[in-house]
């Protein structure tokens, strides 16, 4: 057990040291002169020699590949990504600054998708109408077919600007996340749900299934106390992947809501060449990404206890 | 008599829909469980027993109907009842075994939780926790698994596919019910195991007083302990009546076939529509002191030894038959005969050519003369080819020259099948058919060995019997070896000149069949014998090839 959390651990780190590596080689390594990447490229040819070479030497670009690499990661271990170019502040303070508006946006839609997920598999599997369970399966491929930008500004259109609902721009109140959230949840869902009918519509095939019907159980109660857990834990799987989804839908999504998160601030960063920012954005996104699907490895095996007997039987 | 039967179903008919119309799948079938009695009702793959029981119980799918007939749990019709109404019945009136233990139980559940569910759904007055729990561990102590509070605690996935039949059978006791429908409840466990939970069923009907309906495909389980059966094919009950009667005087032609088909049914060994059998002949393929032993997965090093030094000689033109449970290292050890595996240690030998250690292109060469036959026909086939196709594989992978359709033809008609089969996919193939069609390929290379892992198991008896005879056939005629490794110990009787039995990755005794049968050296042997089932059915000199049903 101790062991597999390790290995999980361990594989965690590396996709998140792995990031930090890719990320220099990219950005740092390839360009001829990374320094250039500093300067505005309108105004790059204006500059003086010695205003580059100064800057070259403020951020290490004088100094062999090797030493910068281990420079940059030994600060990176520390916390320290360096200063945004831009703004001059330093990159995990920007970074960490719009986190939490990330996190609650990306949180709150993945709960957003898997309640409505599981609204489709248990309407698609409880009903005795063929009709409504053909339209509900449908639901999932066109949640997935819509894109983030053409659903976001529907919605924009209806609730914000024709009933007036909710505001349709910024990132103050709880109010101003309602139509953020459904507008990321709505694509996230679809995988999830497609897999959850999948699944339920398999489980309820299945022996154990007819062992508790024998028993007198109503379809209602197999569906609530059989059903469920075995067919929830896949989808548990394709969750944590999922997220990684979410973080890319969410550029497009604050950028159509006008909120401040790590979307916008990967925008800016990319349009103004602020390297550092760049750099710190894609491995904190990374180390994100391997924590949920971290928890997801190390909540399984308390849900499944066949997994959890091969773990005992590996580590005996 | 005074008391109305617990079950009484009367003219049911049930049909499936198909692409345009409603097949049906039960016609017109009438029968009643007595309380205390124990009914079996027998009948083949497809012949509409498990839609009976499924009609029943009120569990048939959704693409199933029952479109006559009436079902009578004591003096209540409970025909067309909703769903929810049936739930009141299932359980509390009518207990149910399934087929597959292995499957039949909540993964993510812990087994005392199972059979509390049982308890709870179907209590007539309402109580607490600690006598949910305290009925439940009586229900599993009824069952036969005396070591309650621990299994209580278990998962699914830590018992055995035997305890978690009688935990199951547990589930179907813990509703107190008057009647229990058996649905194949042992035919995916072990014979030993199977007579310890068929013994366990039939005391269960006098201690308690239950009725039992046994639905099973297996004639000898059949007839050794019911008071009644019923025999289906077609989806009708074609003859029904008490044992004794059914065994002496059947009176419909099917049954009279089951009842030859059945292997308990023949004391000797078949013989061979031509030709003649060897005697005092060399040995075809020897195995010595063969070892394996599979490292499991983890750092824990555990260690699974599967064969510990095990030796066997196969003469040619003669059967040697290995048995076990399963398990035993029967199907490891054969699949080291043909060099899929290697062993850790010891050598195989083809005649006098040392097969262990061989690369692959070596072993190839030795192909041609050394070949397999898959457990079930229905996956060793390709679903894309057709069966000239399949059992010219052979052919064109060696490159044999020559007319290959008049060589697959010639092929097929040596396992009773003919040209216009050619062009037929497996989908279109009855189960013994693609068993005939797999030996076809088998045989397409003129090998010396024919190594069948359980090649029989997967069939009906009557065609079982029909590919044992034709397998016991194709022998006299080419002088083939055959390594016949089985879990049953019925078929060796019929096919085999010498017998190896099987435990735990050892040989426990081995030697000519007749002197195996007739005076076994070991208990775990006599073990085995005991458990065959069909003992009340009398021996009777008839030609397995000719029960075709």
């Amino acid at each position: 057990m101790l062991r597999y959390a390790a290995l999980k651990t361990g594989r965690a780190l590396f996709v998140v040291w792995a990031a930090f590596t890719l990320t220099f080689v990219l950005l740092f390594v390839l360009p001829a002169n990374p320094e250039d990447l500093l300067f505005d490229p309108t105004e790059l040819n204006t500059i003086p020699e010695e205003v580059r070479e100064q800057v070259a030497a403020n951020y290490g670009f004088d100094e062999p590949v090797v030493v910068q690499y281990f420079q940059r990661l030994g600060h990176a271990l520390a916390g320290d990504f360096g200063n945004s170019v831009q703004s001059g502040k330093p990159v995990t303070e920007a970074v960490l600054g719009v986190l939490p508006s990330t996190l609650i946006l990306s949180a709150g839609a993945l709960a957003l998708a898997a309640l409505i997920a599981y609204a489709i598999a248990l309407t698609a599997t409880s009903t005795r109408r063929p009709w409504l369970r053909n339209l509900v399966e449908s639901l999932p491929s066109a949640a997935v077919s819509v894109p983030v930008f053409l659903s976001g500004i529907l919605l924009l259109q209806v609730f914000a600007f024709r009933l007036g609902w909710f505001p349709a721009f910024g990132s103050d109140g709880p109010a101003s996340l309602v139509l953020p959230l459904v507008t990321l949840a709505i694509p996230v869902s679809g995988p999830i749900a497609q897999l959850l009918v999948r699944r339920f519509t398999a489980e309820l095939e299945s022996g154990y299934v007819t062992t508790s019907r024998a028993k007198g159980a109503t379809r209602d109660q197999i569906v609530k106390g059989d059903v469920f857990r075995n067919a929830s834990l896949p989808a548990l799987t394709i969750t944590g992947v999922t997220f990684g989804n979410l973080i890319a839908g969410s550029v497009i999504t604050e950028t159509v809501f006008a909120r401040e998160g790590i979307g916008r601030l990967t925008q800016t960063a990319i349009n103004t060449l602020d390297v550092p920012l760049v750099q710190g954005i894609v491995v904190l996104v990374a180390a994100s990404f391997a924590l949920i699907n971290l928890a997801v490895d190390l909540v399984y095996p308390l849900l499944d206890p066949r997994l959890r007997a091969t773990l005992a039987a590996a580590t005996a | 008599m005074t008391e109305d039967p617990l079950l009484r179903i009367d003219d049911l008919t049930v049909e499936y829909k198909s692409a345009r119309h409603w097949a049906p799948a039960v016609r017109g079938a009438s029968l009643r469980v007595e309380p205390g009695e124990f009914v079996s009702l027998v009948g083949e793959s497809g012949s509409g027993k498990t839609t009976l029981v499924q009609a029943a119980l009120g569990l048939l799918p959704p693409s199933a109907r029952q479109s006559a007939g009436t079902v009578h749990y004591s003096d209540v019709d409970v025909t067309g009842w909703s769903d929810r109404r049936m739930a009141l019945v299932r359980g509390n009136y009518v207990g149910f075994i399934p087929q597959d233990p292995n499957t039949s139980l909540n993964p993510v559940k812990k087994i005392g939780q199972q059979v509390i569910e049982a308890v709870r759904f179907n209590e007539k007055q309402k109580r607490d926790a600690a006598a949910w729990k305290e009925a439940a561990l009586e229900s599993l102590r009824t069952a036969g698994l005396a070591d309650a509070e621990r299994v209580f605690a278990q998962y699914p996935h830590e018992l055995s596919g035997g305890m978690k039949q009688r935990a199951l059978i547990a589930i179907a006791l813990a509703g107190k019910p008057k009647l229990i429908l058996a649905d194949e409840p042992t035919s995916a466990l072990d014979v030993t195991v199977q007579q310890r939970i068929l013994d366990h069923l039939a005391g269960l009907r006098v201690d308690l007083g239950i009725g039992i309906l046994l639905v099973t495909h297996d004639l000898g389980v059949a007839l050794d302990r019911s008071d009644r059966i019923a025999v289906m094919q077609g989806g009708e009950i074609v003859e029904e009546g008490p044992v004794a009667e059914v065994i002496e005087h059947a009176a419909d032609p099917y049954t009279r076939r089951l009842l030859d088909a059945a292997p308990a049914r023949h004391t000797g060994r078949l013989e061979p529509a031509t030709g003649t059998r060897a005697e005092d002949q060399p040995i075809a393929l020897r195995a010595n002191d063969i070892e394996k032993t599979y490292r499991l997965r983890g750092r824990g090093r555990r260690e699974l030894r599967a064969l510990g030094g095990v030796d066997l000689e196969v003469r040619q033109g003669t059967t040697h038959a290995i048995v076990g449970e399963s398990g035993a290292g029967k199907s490891t050890l054969a699949r080291i005969l043909v060099g899929f595996d290697a062993p850790d240690a010891g050598t195989v030998h083809l005649g006098d050519r040392e097969l262990t250690g061989l690369g692959h292109r070596q072993l190839r060469e030795l192909r041609s003369d050394l070949q397999f036959v898959f457990q079930n026909p229905f996956t060793s086939l390709d679903p894309r080819f057709t069966v000239e196709k399949i059992v010219a594989e052979p052919l064109r992978a060696f490159k044999i020259p020559g007319d290959r359709r008049s060589r697959v033809v010639q092929l097929l008609e040596a396992v009773a099948l003919d040209e216009s089969h050619l062009g037929r996919l497996p989908a279109e193939l009855s189960g013994g058919q693609r068993q005939r069609v797999a030996i076809a390929r088998a045989l397409a290379l003129n090998p010396e060995v024919l190594v069948l892992d359980e090649a029989v198991s997967a069939l009906d008896v009557s065609v079982q019997a029909q590919i044992l005879q034709l397998l016991v056939d194709l022998q006299g005629e080419f002088g083939l070896a055959y390594v016949f490794v089985t879990h049953d110990l019925g078929v060796v009787r019929l096919i085999a000149d010498d017998v190896t039995v099987m435990k735990d990755g050892a040989v426990v005794e081995s030697g000519p069949a007749v002197k195996v049968f007739e005076a076994p050296a070991q208990d775990y042997t006599r073990e085995l014998l005991a458990a065959v089932p069909g003992a009340r059915l009398a021996p009777a000199n008839v030609r397995l090839g000719d029960c075709r049903v």
